[in-house]
């Protein structure tokens, strides 16, 4: 047992000792989720557009204004004919044309019925939909303003409650993903190239011929990266509670050993991509550019998994960061426990037996 | 002129010799352009969708129809009570709840109309936005379908309304297929993170191996083994990029309206910017580790900073100005308004200039930062 703390400290020494992988380590959390919480949002707002006036009259200049007013639109610049707009669209300087008919106020008064078109540069399709959304809306609230008169009084409203975020603050989404991604890359990345990094120095030979076992080497190889890890989960939820208001309504305790189950999961696959790499290099490049995108794009931290096709719903499943996602989304922002997420916690229990079974067995004591 | 093809030569060799990376580099990027392109979409649809129906009346049903009938979603079950329903959503299975309270149909009638309730999970603010407004069309679309009826039945007489419609005209992309949008942008990205690590990585190896010193008792000269090293990453950057831009013809039929010879260029200059980025990196860090965490550290941030997935518009002023320092920045914009668009030279020719003056600065920085001696 002295010997292994021994062997502890050391890789406690190794690893502080290196200012510039420590300062991107505890860097890294901090610089995310200020760029989450107060650069980067999926919301789309002051969005650049172009209007073409064809009529000119009374009617459309008050729609203009209400357009103008509304937070989603900055109106760009004012164009005179069709042809033009092939060209803003190219520059890429503005999202959305909108053209009034002819006539437009005449229309209305005398025909009851006028017309509006919303061409959009739906390149990206997302903003397209929803700016033609948003104008719809916008149209919608002039219209009932226009037949306040004649209006029929019978219709069905509702009303709608926002449950977990009433304000809609993307920062409360973000903040359970970065933490993810984070404590997902540190720890598989770290473990697998320190690991890797003796066996390309020659020095794991070294440990593998002391009186440790091979076992202890390895705990003792990924227990600096649990402590550390652990200290990056804290730091980011302290950030979302302190800066971002983001409420913690479930256990405390139950979100700590949530995390730390995540992390043993993460370092166990790092332990098994460091099993079947030969170099640092290889086994910087199966964890950083092999897990990256997929972490971010796979796990629901920005993309809704139940919107994506099916194939992609099934594939997401193998994800360890899309089960962790729920949970900690559930522990903070519903306030549920483990009689609503043990299915979540047994997965990843279940993929750490995995992973530490697969490694165990590819793992060699003896080097080619 | 020698000198650099043998160091040319020799990095080709040490790439193709380590069978472990080989399908990293080669095989790695291209499923993940398959995969992942298939995933990323901000689209809603197939929202989980319950409802608790405490009238049962013709009206009630005929409502219920019309979300059934929608694409967006997806009725998961008929609930007895709100809480129920609320617990389902507390579990994850239910995204929206619609409640319709008892005498709804009468209420509508007889005393001119009624309330109903909608429960959404907010979690994700922006789709619980997009599901609002789908929820609040489908029932102005209930609303406007029965008022002639409604009316009739009051007063016996039907008002003309006025009305605006809005005609919505998707260009580029009529079907708002999220893919030919996302294919370019994973792309990218996939190019720059395999050329940054590779690179960044590649310079500190030697250091850390030994071999560096060995090379630098040589008469090769600074710029020589610099271009030797980085030629090879120059290549493997627009390899990827041609068997990507194959892949996005073929199997995602993203449409190619401008000019490829224009992309290829621009990629040539941008490529440039990156293995510059990466050996400045390798010339400050000690070991292999150090250099990946810087690479993926500014990645990351390049890659959020982007507009890839994000809308750069929606960020604030200070963060906007930001974002012009970010090369992905303009690889993506270009990607987009070359293939999407067919924008062609006079609109890129902006971003041109400026990743050339990048590559300029940044290469500049790293040769000079570049020592042969410790």
């Amino acid at each position: 047992m002295k010997r292994f703390i021994g062997f502890v400290t050391k890789e406690f020494y190794h690893i502080f000792r290196d200012k510039r992988s420590m300062f991107i380590l505890f860097g890294m959390p901090i610089a995310q989720i200020m760029l989450f919480g107060f650069a980067i949002t999926n919301e789309i707002n002051n969005v650049n557009i172009a209007i073409l006036d064809q009529s000119k009259d009374s009617e459309t200049q008050k729609i203009i204004s209400k357009i103008s007013a509304s937070p989603y639109f900055k109106i760009e610049q004012q164009l005179t004919t069709e042809n033009q707009i092939e060209a803003v669209f190219k520059k890429g300087s503005v999202k959305a044309v909108l053209v009034f008919e002819k006539d437009f106020s005449k229309n209305l008064q005398t025909r009851n019925h006028s017309k509006v078109q919303v061409i959009s540069d739906a390149t990206d399709p997302n903003m397209a939909n929803t700016i033609t959304n948003y104008v719809h809306a916008i149209l919608q609230k002039y219209i009932v303003e226009l037949n306040k008169n004649n209006q029929p009084i019978n219709h069905i409203q509702s009303q709608t409650q926002l449950y977990y975020n009433p304000e809609l603050k993307s920062v409360f989404t973000f903040v359970p993903g970065v933490m993810t991604v984070i404590l997902m890359l540190v720890s598989a990345m770290m473990t697998s190239i320190s690991i890797t990094r003796e066996k390309e120095l020659g020095t794991m030979e070294i440990l593998l011929v002391s009186p440790l076992k091979p076992i202890q080497v390895i705990i003792g190889k990924v227990f600096p990266y649990i402590f550390l890890s652990i200290i990056n989960a804290v730091v980011i939820v302290s950030l979302g509670f302190f800066v971002f208001k983001m409420p913690i309504e479930g256990s405390l305790f139950l979100l700590a050993f949530e995390s730390v189950l995540f992390i043993v999961t993460a370092l166990s696959l790092g332990i098994l991509i460091s099993t079947v790499s030969n170099s640092q290099q290889t086994a910087m490049m199966i964890s950083l550019f092999g897990l990256m995108l997929p972490v971010i794009i796979l796990s629901g931290f920005i993309f809704p998994i139940s919107s994506m096709p099916l194939p992609m719903q099934i594939i997401s499943n193998i994800i360890p960061a899309k089960w962790f996602i729920i949970i900690i989304k559930g522990i903070l922002l519903k306030g549920v426990g483990l009689n609503v997420l043990w299915k979540e916690t047994l997965i990843l229990v279940g993929m750490t037996a995995f992973f530490i079974v697969l490694s165990i067995k590819k793992y060699k004591i003896r080097l080619e | 002129m020698k000198t650099i093809l043998f160091i040319i030569q020799k990095e080709f060799k040490q790439i193709f010799r380590n069978k472990g990376m080989l399908p990293i580099i080669f095989v790695l990027p291209l499923i993940q352009l398959l995969i992942l392109s298939n995933a990323a979409s901000f689209e809603v649809k197939n929202i989980p969708f319950s409802f608790v129906d405490n009238d049962h009346s013709k009206v009630s049903r005929e409502l219920i129809e019309k979300f059934k009938a929608s694409d967006y979603f997806k009725i998961i079950d008929e609930f007895p009570s709100k809480n129920k329903a609320v617990a389902e959503m507390q579990k994850g299975n239910v995204d929206v709840i619609l409640e319709i309270p008892v005498n709804f149909e009468k209420d509508l009638i007889k005393n001119r109309g009624t309330t109903l309730s909608v429960s959404i999970n907010a979690i994700d603010g922006a789709s619980a936005g997009i599901m609002n407004v789908y929820i609040s069309q489908i029932i102005a679309g209930y609303n406007q379908s029965i008022q002639p009826q409604l009316v009739q039945y009051n007063y016996g007489f039907y008002v003309q309304l006025k009305n605006i419609v809005t005609i919505p005209s998707f260009w580029y992309n009529e079907t708002l297929n999220y893919k030919t949008y996302m294919v370019p942008g994973i792309l990218v990205l996939l190019v720059t993170m395999l050329t940054l690590f590779l690179s960044s990585m590649n310079i500190v190896r030697e250091k850390e191996m030994g071999t560096l010193e060995q090379i630098n008792v040589t008469p090769i000269k600074k710029y020589q083994f610099i271009i030797g090293k980085l030629f090879p990453f120059w290549v493997l950057g627009l390899v990827i990029l041609t068997v990507g831009l194959i892949i996005a013809k073929i199997i995602f039929k993203v449409p190619m309206l401008g000019n490829i010879g224009l992309i290829y260029f621009f990629t040539s200059v941008y490529l440039l910017v990156i293995l510059g980025i990466g050996l400045f990196i390798s010339n400050f860090t000690e070991t292999q580790q150090q250099a990946m965490f810087i690479a993926w550290f500014f990645t990351v941030i390049f890659i959020l900073m982007s507009g890839l997935f994000t809308p750069i518009e929606s960020m604030p002023k200070w963060a906007q100005n930001v974002t012009l320092a970010n090369p992905i920045r303009y690889f993506v914009e270009v990607m987009r308004m070359v293939l999407l668009k067919g924008s062609g030279f006079p609109e890129i020719k902006q971003h041109l200039f400026i990743l050339f003056g990048y590559a300029f600065i940044i290469n500049g920085l790293a040769v000079w930062s570049y020592k042969k001696t410790n």
